[in-house]
């Protein structure tokens, strides 16, 4: 009967007892909002794709050890024959710089193709001190920029740590592009949507690596799980002294290197 | 019967309170749950309706995306026929490389081996991308110079890309060691051979890393030439070896193979 008693009063003044009522009943409006958002339910749900790949039981990431990349480029071409990446000399979902610290301390940062056709060594007036590649690819970040600045959720970050896109959802608004540090995503020319490297998420669902690590002849590029103790990345993260890109941006990348250089940028 | 009565009561004092307010109120009150209604109604139709089931995101995204194709077969199937090529390849220096490096996306061929052809690099072109000279790669990585390495002849006239083995092994140390040969031929010490300064045993050639070559370990090994009383020709600088840089061996300060550098 509070209710009633509610309604039918009219006076000003109000009593502390009826203050209380009245503002419970106000903060149960805060409650609206949960009802109208699509949120995250909880992290509990058993997630099981149509392969048998349940995303709750993996965390996926990548180990690049710079001084066994030759720069020969067949990652790159690889990731564009197996994810059907644009041709273009500017679309790529991994590609190859090198770097050449001359004896001026100038840098060079070189990436003909994306590496593609791997390099050409023209000779330069200063000498070279130290000179190495860099293989980059999506970061995978921990925490991700690109996702949060999605406005329509086509962005997102599955439980076993990939960042995907939606290419159905995705509005080609480029705001994900604009927001990534690392430069690795792009605008589909031909859907006008937004592309990025997935880890091969096709692949690693059914228990292969992603096609750069496969065709990497080097085996520059290690791919596996960081949660687990008995994986080869473990590892390769335990043995070599480890550093990722542009740390201060506490964006948390899963793409771990060994041995690079301090000039990486 | 207690609780319809209730309801029945609370629903009279809704409606006596509402006839108490000014009609311009009314209006907007019925203009708001309008709008808030169709807002409900177009969110539920524009929303697909898996969107978050697992967070801001459509659940069916997920299916979309690993139903993409795939290209690559991987390297663990091309064994169930191939598997002689794969047992010569186990042991040779190409062990770690995958098939797919060289003879490109298999999927398909794979599913259909008659009719998908793979590719096959026979010309000059393609081995270079790995192995042709750049100061970037990593030492010990085998290089050439495709320009000067028996130009115009395919690779596989003399190697086999299963097992890479050269044909023979190499007399010249710079086949391998390409940065110290160059320097060294832009020095003054282009004539004097590797030998000279390295005892290399035979057995380097085969196992280089557990039979490496001797190096110089004193200064009067230097002095042999440099020196001011050594019996080597004229017009080689000399040193007094007893006072010039006493406390030093002479490479700490004159790179042998380069030793005009400073």
């Amino acid at each position: 009967m509070n209710i009633l008693k509610l309604l039918e009063n009219d006076s000003k003044s109000v009593g502390r007892r009826e203050f209380v009522e009245k503002s419970f009943l106000s903060f149960l409006s805060l409650l609206i909002p949960k009802f109208l958002l699509a949120e995250e339910k909880s992290d509990n749900i058993k997630w099981i794709l149509s392969n048998e790949y349940s995303p709750n039981d993996h965390y996926w990431a990548m180990g690049i050890d710079i001084s066994k990349c030759i720069g020969c480029g067949r990652c790159v071409e690889a990731c564009k024959k197996e994810n059907s990446v644009p041709d273009e000399p500017f679309f790529f979902r991994t590609w190859v710089e090198r770097y050449r610290i001359l004896e001026n301390g100038e840098t060079l940062i070189d990436s003909p193709n994306g590496a593609m056709n791997s390099f050409n060594d023209e000779p330069l007036e200063e000498n070279i001190i130290r000179s190495f590649f860099v293989p980059k690819i999506c970061n995978q970040c921990d925490n991700p920029p690109c996702v949060q600045v999605c406005p329509v959720g086509a962005t997102f970050q599955t439980p076993d740590g990939v960042v995907l896109v939606d290419s159905e959802y995705c509005i080609g608004c480029r705001y994900c592009i604009q927001a990534c540090p690392y430069g690795a995503r792009f605008l589909n020319p031909e859907t006008r949507t937004a592309e990025k490297c997935t880890f091969c998420y096709h692949r690693i669902s059914r228990g292969k690596v992603p096609a750069c690590v496969e065709a990497c002849p080097t085996q520059a590029r290690i791919f596996g799980e960081i949660k687990k103790k008995a994986s080869p990345l473990v590892r390769f993260l335990r043995l070599n002294k480890i550093s990722v890109l542009k740390p201060y941006l506490n964006t948390e990348p899963k793409v771990f290197y060994a041995n690079l250089d301090m000039e990486v940028k | 019967m207690d609780i319809l009565e209730k309801i029945i009561s609370v629903w009279k004092a809704i409606v006596s309170k509402w006839k108490q307010f000014p009609e311009q109120v009314k209006r907007l009150t019925v203009l708001a749950v309008i709008l808030v209604a169709l807002l409900i109604i177009a969110r539920s139709i524009l929303i697909p309706s898996d969107f978050g089931e697992y967070g801001h995101y459509r659940a069916s995204a997920v299916e979309e995306i690993i139903a993409q194709k795939q290209n690559y077969a991987g390297h663990e199937i091309c064994v169930e026929c191939h598997d002689d090529m794969v047992e010569i390849k186990n042991h040779g220096y190409h062990k770690n490389v995958a098939c797919e490096v060289c003879h490109g996306p298999a999927a398909a061929h794979a599913e259909d081996p008659g009719s998908a052809e793979i590719r096959i690099p026979r010309g000059r072109g393609y081995c270079p991308l790995c192995h042709e000279y750049l100061p970037s790669r990593p030492t010990g990585f085998p290089q050439i110079v495709a320009a000067s390495h028996n130009p115009l002849k395919p690779c596989i006239n003399c190697h086999d890309p299963h097992d890479p083995k050269p044909p023979e092994t190499p007399k010249e140390c710079e086949a391998c060691h390409a940065t110290i040969a160059r320097t060294k031929s832009l020095s003054h010490h282009i004539d004097v051979p590797c030998t000279r300064c390295h005892e290399v045993p035979e057995a380097h050639k085969i196992n280089p890393r557990e039979n490496l070559p001797s190096k110089p370990n004193s200064r009067e090994f230097c002095g042999g030439c440099h020196a001011e009383n050594a019996s080597s020709p004229r017009g080689i600088p000399r040193i007094d070896i007893n006072t010039h840089g006493e406390r030093y061996v002479c490479w700490q300060c004159h790179y042998p193979h380069l030793p005009e550098a400073r």
